[in-house]
């Protein structure tokens, strides 16, 4: 399963992860993020190299504004604390493998 | 050898796959994605269903995929990635495994056209949406523009009306398109502009979507551009085998297309009226045409 995650956690979790960080914008109300969101918990146990979180940008709208998500679902990955590659909308499985193994 | 592939798990290839079960056909449903319902899973408010009086696209979607694996059908997380004629059939390759069938029911639908302007790509996410149910929320406060003028045009205008402070609808037409009573609700809406005879030139801002430019050379400063210029059919596997129109793949009521064994249904054929319920009207006209298919050959 795919953590969620709020502001406070997010430093902790996110900017000072040693691995590269996977993180999932979502809402609960989003038919395509509701489809992404089985995919993503798919790569989560696919991958240990990766960490896996889920935003709500409901929850968490200062989050959202601080990476300039416009458009959900967004799937942004970090690596050493900074935004390192970016997918919006629904990918196939394969695409967004390609997505995770960029950052190993 | 399958009896049958259905290609695709919207209302169209769920529909079938019911139909399919009940027939008793040996048959796998084939989807690349781990949820069915396709491009109604986009939609917030479903009023025209019967049955239901007012539901979303993600709880029908589901519904419709509950009732077909109850009915008995197979369904293959998979994407297909070519098409083969065999001898008595097709084989079909996917990502991870192969098929052999005797028939097909093509049921990958339609995505959202894309305006093809400078822009539009690299503002993607950024500005630049293809659904204003799920991306509206990201402009509360702002002005947007909805490029089109079919019914997904004016939805989507009313829609983020609510939310934005202003919203210009651009349509490349005097008139607009969609039906009366969504027409007759934007000419009342004060927040919408109408911006008729016009067409988007170009998508333009620094990181992200600053603002549109007409062809008129007119500049609109938006913070948001919506798009909802119709749709585009999903039927680049079947180019070799089938006659297009279009892109959109020419088959009548009973989903025969010009190949032997590949039948068409939903979006991705050439149709008058594109919904959820004809779309499920499709997928029992194509099992109807399979068995009929299967019992001469």
């Amino acid at each position: 399963m795919v953590k969620e995650l709020n502001t406070q956690d997010f430093y902790e979790k996110v900017i000072n992860s040693a691995k590269p960080v996977l993180v999932d914008f979502w809402a609960s109300w989003c038919g395509p993020c509701r489809m992404l969101s089985p995919l993503v918990d798919s790569l989560s146990e696919q991958y240990d190299a990766v960490d896996f979180y889920k935003v709500n940008v409901d929850e968490e709208p200062e989050l959202a504004r601080e990476y300039g998500i416009m458009s959900i679902p967004t799937l942004i990955m970090f690596k050493d604390g900074e935004v390192f590659d970016e997918s919006v909308g629904v990918a196939p499985e394969a695409e967004l493998k390609t997505f995770v193994e960029k950052a190993i | 050898m399958l009896d049958l592939l259905i290609a695709g798990s919207g209302p169209a290839g769920l529909s079938a796959a019911v139909y399919a079960s009940n027939a008793m056909l040996d048959f796998v449903v084939v989807e690349k994605y781990p949820m069915s319902g396709g491009q109604m899973l986009n939609t917030i408010d479903i009023n025209n269903y019967l049955g239901f009086e007012l539901t979303d696209g993600f709880t029908l979607g589901q519904a419709f995929r509950t009732h077909a694996e109850k009915a008995g059908a197979k369904f293959v997380n998979d994407e297909i990635k070519s098409i083969e004629k065999l001898d008595g059939g097709y084989k079909v390759v996917c990502n991870s495994q192969d098929f052999e069938t005797k028939t097909i029911i093509f049921a990958l639908g339609a995505n959202p056209r894309k305006l093809s302007v400078k822009g539009e790509k690299e503002f993607a996410g950024k500005g630049v949406s293809y659904c204003a149910t799920c991306d509206g929320n990201f402009f509360r406060g702002k002005a947007t523009a909805v490029v089109g003028g079919g019914d997904v045009a004016l939805e989507d205008a009313l829609y983020l009306a609510n939310i934005c402070s202003e919203v210009y609808l651009i349509h490349r037409r005097g008139e607009l398109r969609g039906a009366k009573y969504l027409q007759d609700k934007v000419f009342k809406n004060d927040k919408i502009k109408l911006v008729l005879n016009s067409q988007v030139e170009e998508i333009f801002g620094e990181n992200k979507v600053e603002g549109v430019k007409l062809n008129n050379g007119e500049k609109l400063d938006v913070d948001g551009v919506f798009i909802a210029v119709g749709i585009e059919a999903n039927s680049t596997l079947l180019d070799k085998f089938v006659d297009t129109d279009n892109g959109f793949i020419i088959a009548d009521e009973s989903g025969r297309t010009s190949a032997e064994g590949i039948f068409a249904a939903g979006d991705v054929r050439t149709k008058r009226l594109r919904q959820i319920s004809t779309a499920v009207s499709d997928g029992a006209n194509a099992v109807h045409s399979v068995e009929e298919y299967l019992n001469k050959n």
